[in-house]
């Protein structure tokens, strides 16, 4: 598996690059915009991306929840961390897009409030797993990613219920692209794909390494402590070891 | 011609927005090594 990864790596990077050169270069400009809807090639398919790890993350999160599988923790953890970096991709260049043509940087639309909400409760799942110690954090987060994952079609289906400034979606908003943009959106989706799996895979060996650390401090702890102190005691409650503070 | 000027600058934020996050996992596996390695040592 380790040897997959760099050649993994250089195909995605070869990727990337022939998708930015296909949104750049190849692309059609689009008539009323010009260039600059070419932040589209970038923005929707990190959207498409962060609601996939989302999704990962909420699957997880259940397996988590019903079989205690420290593994699907641990992607849970991963995915969403992956997720908010995309989230947070979509939230930068959105605006950059919008004030050229709405003539403003950000605007409370339901679309974009929705998203900067699932950003914010992404990070609060973030900021729970890396500041408390308690051995129940794993499931507490667990069950704040199901919520949090309830807002992913709430921001998708948001320009169907409400009236919004946001264009209509690209997959089953009624109206229609250039099957060349349309080549080009699902050449860098592929790209991002990629390269958020790639990330993800790195994040995930991290997190491994991370908690073989605990155990090994656990360990430490154990043979280093005083006669009459209770290192097993405090690895029972999660204050070392394999439960602790699961980042 | 202003606007190519906002395309750019999306595309060299979500690429900076990428290496940003990819710095700090290089910094945090190196950080975790050392500890593991401070630990074997013991």
């Amino acid at each position: 598996m380790k040897r997959a990864f760099p050649i993994l790596a250089a195909l995605t990077a070869i990727l990337l690059v022939y998708a930015l050169y296909q949104a750049l270069v190849v692309a059609p400009t689009e008539r009323t915009m010009g260039d600059v809807q070419r932040i589209f090639y970038y923005h929707v398919p990190s959207a498409w991306t962060a609601f996939l790890l989302f999704f990962v993350n909420l699957v997880a999160s259940v397996v988590y929840l019903v079989r205690r599988n420290p593994k699907a923790d641990a992607v849970a953890v991963v995915t969403a961390e992956v997720g908010v970096v995309f989230c947070t991709v979509v939230l930068v260049t959105g605006p950059i897009w919008a004030r050229p043509v709405w003539g403003i940087w950000w605007t409370w639309d339901v679309r974009l409030t929705s998203t900067l909400v699932l950003w914010l409760i992404y990070v609060s799942y973030l900021v729970l797993r890396r500041f408390s110690d308690s051995a129940q954090t794993p499931v507490l987060a667990a069950v704040l990613a199901i919520f949090g994952a309830l807002d992913v079609p709430l921001v998708y289906f948001s320009i169907w219920f409400f009236r919004t400034q946001h264009p209509q979606p690209v997959i089953g908003g009624g109206g229609s692209i250039d099957p060349r943009m349309w080549h080009v959106l699902l050449i860098n989706w592929l790209a991002f794909s990629c390269f958020a799996f790639l990330i993800c895979w790195s994040r995930y060996r991290l997190e491994s390494l991370r908690r073989d650390v605990e155990e090994a401090e656990a360990l430490e702890s154990l043979l280093d402590a005083p006669p009459g102190h209770d290192a097993k005691a405090k690895v029972a409650h999660g204050e070392a070891g394999f439960n602790r503070r699961p980042q | 011609m202003k606007s190519i000027r906002f395309l750019y600058a999306a595309y060299v934020a979500t690429w900076l927005i990428h290496a940003f996050y990819l710095g700090s996992l290089v910094r945090r596996y190196n950080r975790l090594r050392q500890r593991l390695m401070e630990i074997s040592k013991k």
